[in-house]
């Protein structure tokens, strides 16, 4: 298996209940070159499992490994797209995207690939601008392609377009699926929006929330590009609604309970 | 800057002149407390002729020289150790506060003490005024580096000392300047203090001599003179130079 998560569990401290279990028991085996959605409501854990396949977050139970071997900690063999773009403001876009390269690769060499990658996603125009004189989805676009120019493994997304406008987030829809056939990659990729991960994805998985787990696994076997209004996925989308919906109605419920205990 | 702003400020300013010469023609005042605003101009033309103003603006200078680049580089050195180590910043960052709030005139008494009336008194106030302002800076520079570039950083690979140099010091560029700003008022103020009470050479022992002569006319020249410099400095150097690289980092 290309990505395995065996038995994967996380516990936060907390300073009134003592302990908070995210999610336990968890589950999952990825193939390379698969786009896989995680879908959930907030609170479900989606993006704490996505930290700790980059690293950045320790499971407390269980262990994730990519090709055979244990993920331990950060490395550049999984790149990660956040929803805050998180691009060096005293950086020009093209360094930028070769600032993890420069350790591994001459200059020249770099700077090619970087160029390589910032064409792929239609910003070579750009490559001299500040961050500052990008706008949201084209800030977007280079952390993609940064990410990418590190020719890493697995390509790791959490929520990357939740913070674009409507009209935005359909471009890079379409502009993500290319650079995905294009490149081969094998994305992760976390949303809360089930039209994303429909239009996206070869798979979603959905979580639920209290305690976070795995609750189903959809295959999506629709052609791209897929349109809203085609009836399988409609179809599709209603299946995962209902199985979404008492989630979410879960998390509200606990949420005015909490706010009652608060008023009195 | 609009031509109409420079014209406001321009009219302001020969009204003030225009006001300060009426007060003075009335007689109400004795020269000696009044001068009028030629006699300071006649002062201060006088003394730049002459050269003794040059001289203590040089001297001014030096002192103010090696005072705030020494400044400069104890306080990031403190700032960074503050803002890198949690142990470090619980056991002194409140004293740094405390430091940062004596009015720096408060160290002249023991600096003419340590060691007699030298140019090494005014330095060391030069230092004690400035030091701990870019401490504070630096350490909160140090500790606001969006945790979000550091994350961003370590998906990449980065870690250990290139972290630091690659992502914690440029994000820290802003307030490093914002600290530079500073470090440079309270310095240039400090100066002051120092020198007035110092032996000299410099522009605030001009102004004790002058006061002990009863010249008022310089003792309001050079009064204009700190002040015209004070301005200067700041807003075509310091505040440029924080603007530039705020605007440049995406926070203005």
């Amino acid at each position: 298996m290309f990505l395995e998560f065996d038995q994967v569990g996380k516990k936060f401290k907390d300073k009134e209940n003592g302990e908070f279990e995210v999610f336990s028991d968890i589950n999952l085996s990825i193939e390379r070159k698969e786009f896989v959605s995680l879908l959930g409501p907030s609170g479900c854990g989606k993006s704490t499992l996505l930290s700790m396949v980059a690293g950045l977050e320790k499971s407390t139970a269980g262990a994730i490994s990519l090709e055979g071997e244990k993920i331990k900690k950060a490395g550049p063999d999984r790149g990660m797209v956040f929803q805050q773009a998180s691009l060096f403001p005293w950086l020009n876009v093209r360094d930028n995207v070769t600032f993890p390269l420069k350790s591994t690769m001459s200059k020249k060499e770099a700077e090619e690939r970087a160029d390589h990658f910032l064409k792929m996603v239609h910003l070579s125009r750009f490559k001299k601008h500040y961050t500052y004189e990008l706008s949201g989805g084209m800030q977007q676009r280079v952390a993609i392609a940064r990410a990418l120019a590190m020719d890493p493994k697995l390509l790791l997304m959490d929520e990357p377009f939740g913070a674009l406008d409507e009209q935005t987030r359909h471009i890079l829809h379409d502009e993500l699926i290319k650079v995905w056939e294009e490149t081969q990659k094998t994305i992760l990729f976390v949303t809360h929006s089930i039209q994303e991960a429909i239009k996206l994805s070869d798979r979603i998985v959905v979580m639920g929330t209290r305690p976070g787990r795995i609750i189903a696994d959809f295959k999506v076997d629709i052609p791209r590009p897929r349109s809203r209004t085609d009836a399988r996925v409609v179809e599709l989308e209603e299946q995962v609604m209902d199985l979404l919906k008492d989630e979410i109605n879960k998390v509200l419920k606990e949420e005015l309970e909490n706010e009652v205990e608060y008023t009195y | 800057m609009k031509w109409n702003i420079l014209i406001k400020r321009i009219l302001f300013l020969v009204a003030v002149i225009g006001i300060w010469q009426l007060i003075f023609t009335s007689g109400l005042l004795e020269e000696i407390v009044f001068p009028s605003p030629i006699s300071v101009g006649e002062a201060l033309y006088n003394g730049f002729t002459r050269g003794d103003f040059f001289s203590a603006l040089g001297a001014s200078f030096k002192h103010l020289f090696i005072g705030l680049s020494m400044a400069i580089a104890f306080g990031t050195l403190l700032g960074v150790i503050l803002g890198k180590s949690k142990q470090a910043d619980e056991t002194a960052g409140m004293y740094l506060i405390a430091m940062q709030s004596i009015p720096s005139i408060v160290w002249v008494p023991l600096a003419i003490m340590l060691f007699g009336f030298s140019e090494f008194a005014v330095i060391f106030v030069v230092v004690l005024g400035g030091t701990f302002v870019m401490g504070l800076n630096v350490r909160t520079a140090i500790q606001s580096v969006p945790p979000q570039f550091k994350r961003a950083a370590r998906t990449m690979g980065t870690g250990g000392l290139r972290m630091f140099f690659r992502v914690e010091v440029p994000s820290s560029v802003p307030y490093f300047m914002t600290g530079l700003r500073l470090a440079w008022a309270f310095s240039w103020r400090a100066l002051m203090a120092g020198e007035l009470l110092s032996n000299g050479p410099g522009l605030g022992y001009s102004l004790a001599y002058a006061q002990d002569y009863a010249r008022m006319d310089q003792v309001v020249g050079i009064i204009v003179i700190i002040g015209v410099i004070g301005a200067i400095v700041d807003q075509f150097v310091f505040s440029k130079l924080e603007d530039n690289v705020r605007s440049r980092w995406g926070l203005a």
